[in-house]
Protein backbone atom coordinates (compact mmCIF):
# COMPACT_ATOMS: atom_id res chain seq x y z
CA UNK A 1 0.00 0.00 0.00
CA UNK A 2 1.60 3.59 -0.79
CA UNK A 3 -0.08 6.45 -0.98
CA UNK A 4 2.27 8.38 -2.98
CA UNK A 5 2.24 9.42 -6.44
CA UNK A 6 2.42 6.43 -9.14
CA UNK A 7 5.59 6.74 -11.51
CA UNK A 8 6.42 4.72 -14.78
CA UNK A 9 8.89 1.73 -14.05
CA UNK A 10 11.50 3.57 -16.20
CA UNK A 11 11.56 6.29 -14.10
CA UNK A 12 11.28 4.11 -11.10
CA UNK A 13 14.08 2.49 -12.18
CA UNK A 14 16.16 5.38 -13.05
CA UNK A 15 15.17 6.27 -9.59
CA UNK A 16 16.69 3.55 -8.14
CA UNK A 17 18.84 2.11 -5.11
CA UNK A 18 22.04 4.10 -5.09
CA UNK A 19 20.60 7.02 -7.20
CA UNK A 20 20.23 10.15 -5.43
CA UNK A 21 17.47 11.54 -4.04
CA UNK A 22 17.44 15.22 -2.88
CA UNK A 23 20.17 17.13 -4.57
CA UNK A 24 20.86 20.96 -3.56
CA UNK A 25 23.68 22.65 -6.05
CA UNK A 26 25.36 25.64 -5.16
CA UNK A 27 21.88 27.26 -3.27
CA UNK A 28 22.13 30.50 -1.85
CA UNK A 29 19.51 31.77 0.14
CA UNK A 30 19.66 35.39 2.63
CA UNK A 31 16.68 36.97 4.64
CA UNK A 32 17.21 40.89 3.73
CA UNK A 33 21.36 41.78 4.34
CA UNK A 34 21.82 38.21 6.61
CA UNK A 35 23.33 35.20 4.43
CA UNK A 36 21.35 32.10 6.02
CA UNK A 37 23.47 29.63 3.37
CA UNK A 38 25.69 30.22 1.10
CA UNK A 39 26.78 28.05 -2.37
CA UNK A 40 25.69 24.92 -0.39
CA UNK A 41 25.80 21.85 -2.66
CA UNK A 42 25.20 18.06 -1.06
CA UNK A 43 23.84 14.70 -2.37
CA UNK A 44 21.38 12.29 -0.47
CA UNK A 45 21.14 8.81 -1.84
CA UNK A 46 18.09 6.94 -1.74
CA UNK A 47 18.15 5.06 1.83
CA UNK A 48 20.73 6.60 3.21
CA UNK A 49 20.93 9.48 5.89
CA UNK A 50 22.71 12.88 6.09
CA UNK A 51 22.65 14.48 9.53
CA UNK A 52 23.00 18.49 9.60
CA UNK A 53 25.00 19.73 12.42
CA UNK A 54 25.49 23.17 13.09
CA UNK A 55 25.20 26.27 16.26
CA UNK A 56 21.55 28.02 16.21
CA UNK A 57 21.08 30.03 13.10
CA UNK A 58 23.40 28.41 11.24
CA UNK A 59 20.66 27.63 8.70
CA UNK A 60 20.18 23.90 9.33
CA UNK A 61 16.32 24.21 9.41
CA UNK A 62 16.05 26.55 6.62
CA UNK A 63 17.68 23.45 4.70
CA UNK A 64 14.83 21.14 5.25
CA UNK A 65 12.48 24.01 4.50
CA UNK A 66 14.15 24.56 1.60
CA UNK A 67 13.79 20.53 0.68
CA UNK A 68 9.56 21.15 1.05
CA UNK A 69 9.47 24.22 -0.61
CA UNK A 70 8.57 25.90 1.98
CA UNK A 71 11.42 28.59 1.52
CA UNK A 72 12.64 29.63 -2.03
CA UNK A 73 16.44 30.00 -2.76
CA UNK A 74 17.75 33.30 -4.47
CA UNK A 75 20.10 31.10 -6.81
CA UNK A 76 21.04 27.38 -7.26
CA UNK A 77 18.96 24.22 -8.10
CA UNK A 78 17.30 21.71 -5.64
CA UNK A 79 15.81 18.64 -6.83
CA UNK A 80 13.66 16.21 -5.04
CA UNK A 81 13.05 12.61 -6.09
CA UNK A 82 13.37 13.58 -9.55
CA UNK A 83 11.66 17.09 -9.86
CA UNK A 84 13.01 20.19 -9.39
CA UNK A 85 11.42 22.13 -6.59
CA UNK A 86 13.08 25.66 -6.64
CA UNK A 87 10.93 26.91 -9.53
CA UNK A 88 7.80 25.54 -9.25
CA UNK A 89 4.68 26.85 -7.90
CA UNK A 90 2.70 26.51 -4.65
CA UNK A 91 0.47 24.02 -6.49
CA UNK A 92 3.02 22.09 -8.32
CA UNK A 93 5.28 21.47 -4.92
CA UNK A 94 1.96 20.14 -3.45
CA UNK A 95 2.64 16.75 -5.38
CA UNK A 96 6.07 16.65 -5.06
CA UNK A 97 5.16 17.10 -0.78
CA UNK A 98 2.92 13.82 -1.18
CA UNK A 99 6.65 11.67 -1.07
CA UNK A 100 8.18 14.27 1.59
CA UNK A 101 7.40 13.85 5.21
CA UNK A 102 8.56 16.38 7.58
CA UNK A 103 9.22 16.25 11.16
CA UNK A 104 8.52 20.08 13.19
CA UNK A 105 10.57 21.59 16.11
CA UNK A 106 8.71 20.78 19.00
CA UNK A 107 6.05 18.77 16.95
CA UNK A 108 3.74 21.39 15.30
CA UNK A 109 0.50 19.28 16.29
CA UNK A 110 -2.75 20.60 14.96
CA UNK A 111 -4.27 22.05 18.57
CA UNK A 112 -7.88 21.58 17.70
CA UNK A 113 -7.66 17.97 16.48
CA UNK A 114 -6.92 14.64 18.50
CA UNK A 115 -3.77 12.51 17.88
CA UNK A 116 -5.30 10.45 15.66
CA UNK A 117 -7.38 13.21 13.56
CA UNK A 118 -3.44 14.05 13.40
CA UNK A 119 -1.80 11.38 12.11
CA UNK A 120 -4.86 10.52 9.82
CA UNK A 121 -5.12 14.17 8.51
CA UNK A 122 -3.21 13.72 5.25
CA UNK A 123 -4.99 10.46 4.61
CA UNK A 124 -8.39 12.54 5.01
CA UNK A 125 -7.84 15.16 2.71
CA UNK A 126 -6.68 13.01 0.45
CA UNK A 127 -9.98 11.51 0.18
CA UNK A 128 -9.10 7.77 1.48
CA UNK A 129 -12.29 6.13 3.21
CA UNK A 130 -12.30 6.38 6.66
CA UNK A 131 -11.94 2.71 7.25
CA UNK A 132 -8.51 2.75 5.49
CA UNK A 133 -7.59 5.94 7.11
CA UNK A 134 -8.45 4.75 10.85
CA UNK A 135 -6.52 1.24 9.66
CA UNK A 136 -3.63 3.04 8.69
CA UNK A 137 -3.62 5.64 11.97
CA UNK A 138 -3.43 2.76 14.46
CA UNK A 139 -1.38 0.73 12.44
CA UNK A 140 1.30 4.02 12.71
CA UNK A 141 0.27 4.34 16.05
CA UNK A 142 1.31 1.02 17.23
CA UNK A 143 4.51 1.23 15.22
CA UNK A 144 5.41 4.20 17.37
CA UNK A 145 3.73 2.75 20.90
CA UNK A 146 1.55 5.16 21.27
CA UNK A 147 -1.60 3.30 20.42
CA UNK A 148 -3.89 4.21 23.06
CA UNK A 149 -3.26 7.80 23.41
CA UNK A 150 -5.49 8.06 19.91
CA UNK A 151 -8.12 9.74 21.54
CA UNK A 152 -6.19 12.65 23.92
CA UNK A 153 -5.68 16.24 22.55
CA UNK A 154 -1.70 17.18 21.82
CA UNK A 155 -1.71 19.30 24.66
CA UNK A 156 -2.38 16.07 27.05
CA UNK A 157 0.95 14.70 25.68
CA UNK A 158 4.32 14.90 26.86
CA UNK A 159 7.09 16.42 24.98
CA UNK A 160 8.02 13.00 23.84
CA UNK A 161 5.11 11.69 22.90
CA UNK A 162 4.45 14.85 20.83
CA UNK A 163 7.47 14.14 18.60
CA UNK A 164 6.59 10.80 17.93
CA UNK A 165 2.88 11.66 17.00
CA UNK A 166 4.87 13.86 14.88
CA UNK A 167 6.64 11.09 13.45
CA UNK A 168 3.61 9.16 13.13
CA UNK A 169 1.43 11.82 11.11
CA UNK A 170 4.98 12.65 8.97
CA UNK A 171 4.61 8.72 7.95
CA UNK A 172 0.99 7.92 7.58
CA UNK A 173 0.84 8.63 4.22
CA UNK A 174 4.16 6.60 3.18
CA UNK A 175 6.87 9.31 1.47
CA UNK A 176 10.09 8.25 0.92
CA UNK A 177 11.70 10.81 2.53
CA UNK A 178 11.38 11.93 6.19
CA UNK A 179 12.97 15.49 7.30
CA UNK A 180 13.31 15.58 10.95
CA UNK A 181 14.27 18.93 12.58
CA UNK A 182 15.12 18.94 15.69
CA UNK A 183 13.43 16.14 16.56
CA UNK A 184 15.10 15.34 20.05
CA UNK A 185 15.94 18.43 21.52
CA UNK A 186 14.75 19.38 24.81
CA UNK A 187 14.11 15.92 25.46
CA UNK A 188 15.58 14.06 28.30
CA UNK A 189 18.27 11.60 27.20
CA UNK A 190 16.08 8.60 27.29
CA UNK A 191 13.04 9.79 25.70
CA UNK A 192 15.39 10.95 23.08
CA UNK A 193 16.56 7.51 22.38
CA UNK A 194 13.19 6.71 22.00
CA UNK A 195 12.48 8.91 19.40
CA UNK A 196 16.29 8.06 17.85
CA UNK A 197 14.85 4.35 17.52
CA UNK A 198 12.43 5.38 15.66
CA UNK A 199 14.04 7.32 12.98
CA UNK A 200 16.00 4.44 12.67
CA UNK A 201 13.49 1.30 12.40
CA UNK A 202 11.90 3.92 9.55
CA UNK A 203 15.13 3.96 7.71
CA UNK A 204 15.87 0.61 7.83
CA UNK A 205 12.42 -1.15 8.13
CA UNK A 206 10.83 1.22 5.64
CA UNK A 207 13.40 2.23 3.76
CA UNK A 208 13.11 5.93 4.09
CA UNK A 209 15.33 8.24 2.88
CA UNK A 210 15.80 11.02 6.25
CA UNK A 211 17.41 14.35 6.25
CA UNK A 212 18.40 15.13 10.35
CA UNK A 213 18.84 18.38 11.52
CA UNK A 214 20.09 18.51 14.82
CA UNK A 215 22.82 19.99 17.00
CA UNK A 216 22.25 17.15 20.12
CA UNK A 217 25.16 15.27 18.81
CA UNK A 218 24.83 12.31 20.96
CA UNK A 219 21.42 12.09 19.14
CA UNK A 220 23.08 12.11 16.01
CA UNK A 221 25.56 9.32 16.76
CA UNK A 222 23.08 7.04 17.52
CA UNK A 223 20.87 7.12 14.85
CA UNK A 224 24.34 6.96 12.51
CA UNK A 225 25.85 3.82 14.09
CA UNK A 226 22.89 1.84 15.34
CA UNK A 227 20.60 -0.14 12.72
CA UNK A 228 17.05 -1.78 13.08
CA UNK A 229 16.77 -5.49 12.54
CA UNK A 230 13.55 -7.42 12.81
CA UNK A 231 13.99 -11.24 13.96
CA UNK A 232 11.46 -13.23 15.55
CA UNK A 233 8.34 -10.93 15.24
CA UNK A 234 10.30 -8.48 17.33
CA UNK A 235 12.10 -5.37 15.92
CA UNK A 236 15.40 -4.54 17.36
CA UNK A 237 17.94 -1.57 17.72
CA UNK A 238 21.52 -2.89 17.31
CA UNK A 239 24.81 -1.48 16.76
CA UNK A 240 25.15 -0.91 12.68
CA UNK A 241 28.15 -2.90 10.54
CA UNK A 242 30.79 -0.01 9.61
CA UNK A 243 29.28 -0.79 6.25
CA UNK A 244 26.10 0.19 7.24
CA UNK A 245 26.98 2.98 9.53
CA UNK A 246 28.73 4.85 6.31
CA UNK A 247 25.18 5.35 4.99
CA UNK A 248 24.78 8.24 7.38
CA UNK A 249 26.98 11.35 6.20
CA UNK A 250 27.47 13.91 8.50
CA UNK A 251 27.56 17.80 7.18
CA UNK A 252 28.58 20.72 9.87
CA UNK A 253 27.41 24.09 9.22
CA UNK A 254 29.12 27.17 10.20
CA UNK A 255 28.14 30.74 9.12
CA UNK A 256 25.93 29.20 5.75
CA UNK A 257 28.75 26.98 4.31
CA UNK A 258 30.08 23.59 5.22
CA UNK A 259 32.38 23.35 7.07
CA UNK A 260 32.98 19.35 7.10
CA UNK A 261 31.26 16.14 5.31
CA UNK A 262 32.31 12.92 6.41
CA UNK A 263 31.16 9.43 8.03
CA UNK A 264 30.69 9.21 12.24
CA UNK A 265 34.23 8.00 12.49
CA UNK A 266 36.03 10.40 10.30
CA UNK A 267 33.70 13.30 12.30
CA UNK A 268 34.97 11.75 15.33
CA UNK A 269 38.77 12.03 14.06
CA UNK A 270 39.02 15.23 13.05
CA UNK A 271 40.84 17.58 14.19
CA UNK A 272 39.28 21.06 13.68
CA UNK A 273 39.04 23.35 16.43
CA UNK A 274 35.47 24.40 15.51
CA UNK A 275 34.41 20.97 15.67
CA UNK A 276 35.94 19.98 18.64
CA UNK A 277 34.97 22.40 20.54
CA UNK A 278 31.36 21.29 19.19
CA UNK A 279 32.35 17.57 20.12
CA UNK A 280 33.45 18.07 23.61
CA UNK B 1 22.30 50.79 3.42
CA UNK B 2 18.46 52.75 4.20
CA UNK B 3 17.38 54.64 6.51
CA UNK B 4 15.21 54.13 9.63
CA UNK B 5 12.80 56.31 7.63
CA UNK B 6 13.06 54.24 4.42
CA UNK B 7 13.31 50.93 5.95
CA UNK B 8 9.96 51.70 7.56
CA UNK B 9 8.38 52.69 4.47
CA UNK B 10 9.92 49.42 2.83
CA UNK B 11 8.18 47.60 5.14
CA UNK B 12 4.96 49.56 5.00
CA UNK B 13 4.60 49.68 1.37
CA UNK B 14 5.94 45.26 1.48
CA UNK B 15 2.71 45.18 3.89
CA UNK B 16 0.17 46.41 1.97
CA UNK B 17 1.44 44.12 -0.82
CA UNK B 18 1.05 41.04 0.61
CA UNK B 19 -2.35 42.06 2.05
CA UNK B 20 -3.05 43.42 -1.60
CA UNK B 21 -1.30 39.61 -2.81
CA UNK B 22 -3.67 37.78 -0.03
CA UNK B 23 -7.14 39.52 -1.44
CA UNK B 24 -5.88 38.33 -4.94
CA UNK B 25 -5.30 34.99 -4.04
CA UNK B 26 -8.79 34.21 -2.43
CA UNK B 27 -10.42 35.92 -5.43
CA UNK B 28 -8.64 32.94 -7.27
CA UNK B 29 -9.19 30.26 -4.34
CA UNK B 30 -12.77 31.46 -4.36
CA UNK B 31 -13.24 30.23 -8.27
CA UNK B 32 -11.15 27.09 -8.19
CA UNK B 33 -11.76 23.63 -5.84
CA UNK B 34 -11.26 22.32 -3.51
CA UNK B 35 -13.05 24.01 -0.58
CA UNK B 36 -13.72 23.34 2.91
CA UNK B 37 -17.17 23.48 3.46
CA UNK B 38 -17.03 21.80 6.82
CA UNK B 39 -14.57 24.50 7.66
CA UNK B 40 -16.70 27.70 6.68
CA UNK B 41 -19.79 26.06 8.33
CA UNK B 42 -17.87 25.84 11.45
CA UNK B 43 -16.55 29.37 10.89
CA UNK B 44 -20.15 30.81 9.98
CA UNK B 45 -21.23 29.40 13.88
CA UNK B 46 -18.59 30.51 15.58
CA UNK B 47 -18.05 34.02 14.29
CA UNK B 48 -22.16 34.42 13.47
CA UNK B 49 -23.96 32.16 16.64
CA UNK B 50 -20.95 33.48 18.26
CA UNK B 51 -21.44 37.27 18.74
CA UNK B 52 -25.40 37.09 18.33
CA UNK B 53 -25.12 38.25 22.21
CA UNK B 54 -22.92 40.72 21.80
CA UNK B 55 -24.56 42.53 18.68
CA UNK B 56 -27.76 42.18 20.41
CA UNK B 57 -26.99 43.90 23.45
CA UNK B 58 -24.80 46.48 22.06
CA UNK B 59 -27.84 47.32 19.28
CA UNK B 60 -30.14 47.36 22.42
CA UNK B 61 -28.21 49.73 24.00
CA UNK B 62 -27.55 52.37 21.14
CA UNK B 63 -31.09 52.25 20.25
CA UNK B 64 -32.12 53.03 23.98
CA UNK B 65 -29.54 56.01 24.27
CA UNK B 66 -30.72 57.24 20.67
CA UNK B 67 -34.09 57.51 21.48
CA UNK B 68 -32.95 59.35 24.78
CA UNK B 69 -30.68 61.92 23.24
CA UNK B 70 -32.67 62.67 20.25
CA UNK B 71 -35.94 62.64 22.04
CA UNK B 72 -34.29 65.95 23.65
CA UNK B 73 -32.76 67.91 20.82
CA UNK B 74 -35.98 66.86 18.90
CA UNK B 75 -38.25 68.75 21.41
CA UNK B 76 -36.71 71.52 20.83
CA UNK B 77 -38.34 72.18 17.34
CA UNK B 78 -41.69 70.80 18.65
CA UNK B 79 -40.68 66.85 16.86
CA UNK B 80 -40.43 64.55 19.31
CA UNK B 81 -42.65 62.38 17.46
CA UNK B 82 -40.59 61.58 14.79
CA UNK B 83 -38.19 59.57 17.14
CA UNK B 84 -38.74 56.73 15.76
CA UNK B 85 -37.75 58.12 12.30
CA UNK B 86 -34.32 59.20 13.74
CA UNK B 87 -33.35 56.32 15.30
CA UNK B 88 -34.66 53.85 12.33
CA UNK B 89 -32.75 56.15 10.03
CA UNK B 90 -29.48 56.31 11.88
CA UNK B 91 -29.26 52.94 12.98
CA UNK B 92 -29.84 51.29 9.31
CA UNK B 93 -27.39 53.61 7.54
CA UNK B 94 -24.68 54.26 9.85
CA UNK B 95 -24.80 53.22 13.35
CA UNK B 96 -26.06 49.98 12.73
CA UNK B 97 -22.92 48.41 9.76
CA UNK B 98 -19.96 50.62 11.66
CA UNK B 99 -20.94 49.25 15.65
CA UNK B 100 -21.19 45.93 14.79
CA UNK B 101 -18.64 45.84 12.45
CA UNK B 102 -16.56 47.66 15.10
CA UNK B 103 -17.34 45.00 17.64
CA UNK B 104 -16.79 42.39 14.90
CA UNK B 105 -13.49 43.40 14.71
CA UNK B 106 -12.42 43.33 18.64
CA UNK B 107 -14.35 39.84 19.03
CA UNK B 108 -13.95 38.27 15.45
CA UNK B 109 -10.83 40.02 14.19
CA UNK B 110 -8.55 39.57 17.31
CA UNK B 111 -9.26 36.29 17.69
CA UNK B 112 -8.60 35.11 14.08
CA UNK B 113 -5.48 37.14 14.30
CA UNK B 114 -4.62 35.13 17.65
CA UNK B 115 -5.18 31.37 16.06
CA UNK B 116 -3.50 31.81 13.00
CA UNK B 117 -0.88 33.77 14.94
CA UNK B 118 -0.47 31.43 17.24
CA UNK B 119 -0.67 28.53 14.45
CA UNK B 120 2.05 30.46 12.51
CA UNK B 121 4.38 30.89 15.52
CA UNK B 122 4.37 27.06 16.57
CA UNK B 123 5.09 25.64 12.80
CA UNK B 124 1.18 24.85 12.38
CA UNK B 125 0.94 26.69 9.16
CA UNK B 126 4.26 25.27 7.57
CA UNK B 127 3.05 21.78 9.04
CA UNK B 128 -0.29 22.71 6.77
CA UNK B 129 1.61 23.28 3.90
CA UNK B 130 4.19 20.05 4.19
CA UNK B 131 1.06 17.91 4.46
CA UNK B 132 0.36 19.49 0.94
CA UNK B 133 -2.65 21.37 2.41
CA UNK B 134 -3.48 25.59 1.13
CA UNK B 135 -3.59 27.38 4.23
CA UNK B 136 -5.23 29.67 2.14
CA UNK B 137 -7.84 27.47 1.44
CA UNK B 138 -8.16 25.63 4.46
CA UNK B 139 -7.49 28.67 7.13
CA UNK B 140 -8.32 32.03 5.44
CA UNK B 141 -10.79 31.23 2.66
CA UNK B 142 -14.04 30.36 5.32
CA UNK B 143 -12.80 32.51 7.84
CA UNK B 144 -13.28 35.87 5.36
CA UNK B 145 -16.17 34.07 3.57
CA UNK B 146 -17.71 33.81 7.19
CA UNK B 147 -17.17 36.88 8.17
CA UNK B 148 -17.87 38.44 4.82
CA UNK B 149 -21.80 36.54 5.18
CA UNK B 150 -21.91 36.90 9.12
CA UNK B 151 -21.41 41.10 9.55
CA UNK B 152 -24.67 41.73 6.88
CA UNK B 153 -27.07 39.08 9.21
CA UNK B 154 -25.76 40.57 12.62
CA UNK B 155 -26.12 44.19 11.32
CA UNK B 156 -29.75 43.53 10.50
CA UNK B 157 -29.83 41.84 14.47
CA UNK B 158 -28.33 45.04 15.53
CA UNK B 159 -30.85 47.08 14.03
CA UNK B 160 -33.72 45.68 14.70
CA UNK B 161 -32.82 45.21 18.70
CA UNK B 162 -31.98 49.24 18.24
CA UNK B 163 -35.40 50.29 16.78
CA UNK B 164 -37.19 47.74 19.25
CA UNK B 165 -35.17 49.45 22.58
CA UNK B 166 -35.99 53.09 20.89
CA UNK B 167 -39.60 52.60 21.06
CA UNK B 168 -39.28 51.28 25.02
CA UNK B 169 -37.62 54.48 25.85
CA UNK B 170 -39.75 56.64 23.64
CA UNK B 171 -43.18 54.67 25.60
CA UNK B 172 -41.58 54.81 28.73
CA UNK B 173 -39.77 57.84 28.98
CA UNK B 174 -40.84 60.27 26.36
CA UNK B 175 -44.43 59.65 26.19
CA UNK B 176 -44.36 59.08 22.38
CA UNK B 177 -47.29 56.82 21.42
CA UNK B 178 -46.55 53.50 20.14
CA UNK B 179 -48.34 53.66 16.99
CA UNK B 180 -46.90 56.70 16.59
CA UNK B 181 -43.45 55.57 17.17
CA UNK B 182 -43.65 52.82 14.43
CA UNK B 183 -44.89 55.05 11.69
CA UNK B 184 -42.24 57.26 11.98
CA UNK B 185 -39.88 54.17 11.73
CA UNK B 186 -41.57 53.51 8.27
CA UNK B 187 -41.81 57.02 7.45
CA UNK B 188 -38.45 57.86 7.83
CA UNK B 189 -36.91 54.37 5.87
CA UNK B 190 -36.13 54.89 1.94
CA UNK B 191 -35.25 51.08 0.32
CA UNK B 192 -31.64 52.82 -0.42
CA UNK B 193 -31.37 52.75 3.32
CA UNK B 194 -31.82 49.16 3.81
CA UNK B 195 -29.92 48.57 0.51
CA UNK B 196 -27.00 50.90 2.05
CA UNK B 197 -27.35 49.16 5.96
CA UNK B 198 -27.35 45.67 4.02
CA UNK B 199 -23.93 46.51 1.36
CA UNK B 200 -22.15 48.73 4.05
CA UNK B 201 -21.19 45.28 6.49
CA UNK B 202 -20.15 42.96 3.42
CA UNK B 203 -17.89 44.91 2.80
CA UNK B 204 -16.47 46.12 5.89
CA UNK B 205 -16.64 42.15 7.20
CA UNK B 206 -14.62 41.02 4.35
CA UNK B 207 -12.17 43.92 5.87
CA UNK B 208 -12.64 42.61 9.36
CA UNK B 209 -11.57 38.79 8.10
CA UNK B 210 -8.85 39.46 5.61
CA UNK B 211 -7.22 41.89 7.89
CA UNK B 212 -7.38 39.23 11.12
CA UNK B 213 -6.15 36.81 8.49
CA UNK B 214 -3.46 38.73 7.01
CA UNK B 215 -2.10 40.06 10.43
CA UNK B 216 -2.44 36.58 12.09
CA UNK B 217 -0.57 34.60 9.23
CA UNK B 218 2.66 37.02 9.10
CA UNK B 219 2.47 36.50 13.45
CA UNK B 220 6.43 36.35 13.79
CA UNK B 221 8.02 36.33 17.59
CA UNK B 222 6.56 33.60 19.53
CA UNK B 223 3.91 34.20 22.10
CA UNK B 224 4.84 37.86 22.58
CA UNK B 225 3.97 38.05 18.75
CA UNK B 226 1.33 36.34 18.89
CA UNK B 227 -0.30 39.21 21.08
CA UNK B 228 1.30 41.67 19.07
CA UNK B 229 -0.52 40.71 16.31
CA UNK B 230 -3.95 40.25 18.43
CA UNK B 231 -3.62 43.91 18.99
CA UNK B 232 -2.47 45.20 15.53
CA UNK B 233 -5.45 43.14 13.59
CA UNK B 234 -8.05 44.99 16.29
CA UNK B 235 -6.51 48.68 15.72
CA UNK B 236 -5.61 48.44 11.98
CA UNK B 237 -9.08 46.96 11.09
CA UNK B 238 -11.36 49.21 13.45
CA UNK B 239 -9.40 52.04 12.06
CA UNK B 240 -10.19 50.18 8.17
CA UNK B 241 -13.68 49.89 9.61
CA UNK B 242 -14.20 53.52 10.02
CA UNK B 243 -12.23 55.16 7.05
CA UNK B 244 -13.65 52.56 4.54
CA UNK B 245 -17.24 53.85 5.73
CA UNK B 246 -16.37 57.15 4.93
CA UNK B 247 -15.59 56.27 1.67
CA UNK B 248 -18.51 53.67 0.83
CA UNK B 249 -21.05 56.09 2.66
CA UNK B 250 -21.15 58.95 -0.64
CA UNK B 251 -20.50 56.39 -3.21
CA UNK B 252 -23.58 54.32 -2.10
CA UNK B 253 -25.49 57.94 -1.64
CA UNK B 254 -24.90 58.17 -5.46
CA UNK B 255 -25.76 54.88 -6.74
CA UNK B 256 -28.32 53.90 -4.82
CA UNK B 257 -30.80 57.44 -4.03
Amino acid sequence: MTFATARSPQLEKALGPGSPIIVFDRVSLAFDDKVVLRDISFTLIRGHTKIFLGASGSGKSTILKLIVGLLRPDSGVIWVNGERVDDKSEAELMKVRTDLGMVFQEGALFDSLTVAENVGYKLLEDGLSEERVWGRVMEVLGFIGLAEFADRMPSELSGGQRRRVAIARAMSYKPRILLYDEATTGLDPITADTVDDEIIKLRDLEEISSVIVTHQLRDAFRIATHEAVRADNRIRVIPADPKKADEAEFIMLKDGGIHFEGNAAELRASTDEYLRSFLS
Amino acid sequence: MLSEAERRLKEALREVQEYVQLVGALLRVAVTGPHYRRDVILQLEAIGIGSLMVISLTGFFTGAALALQTGQTLDRFGARTLVGQLVSASMIRELGPVLTALILAGRVGSGIAAELGSMAVTDQINALRALGTDPLRKLVAPRVLATTLMAPVLTVIADTFAIVAGWIISVTSLGVGTSTYWNAVLDGLYLGDAWQGTIKPFVLGFVIGTIGCHVGLRTRGGTQGVGRATTNAVVVASVLVIAVDFFLTPLLMRVLY
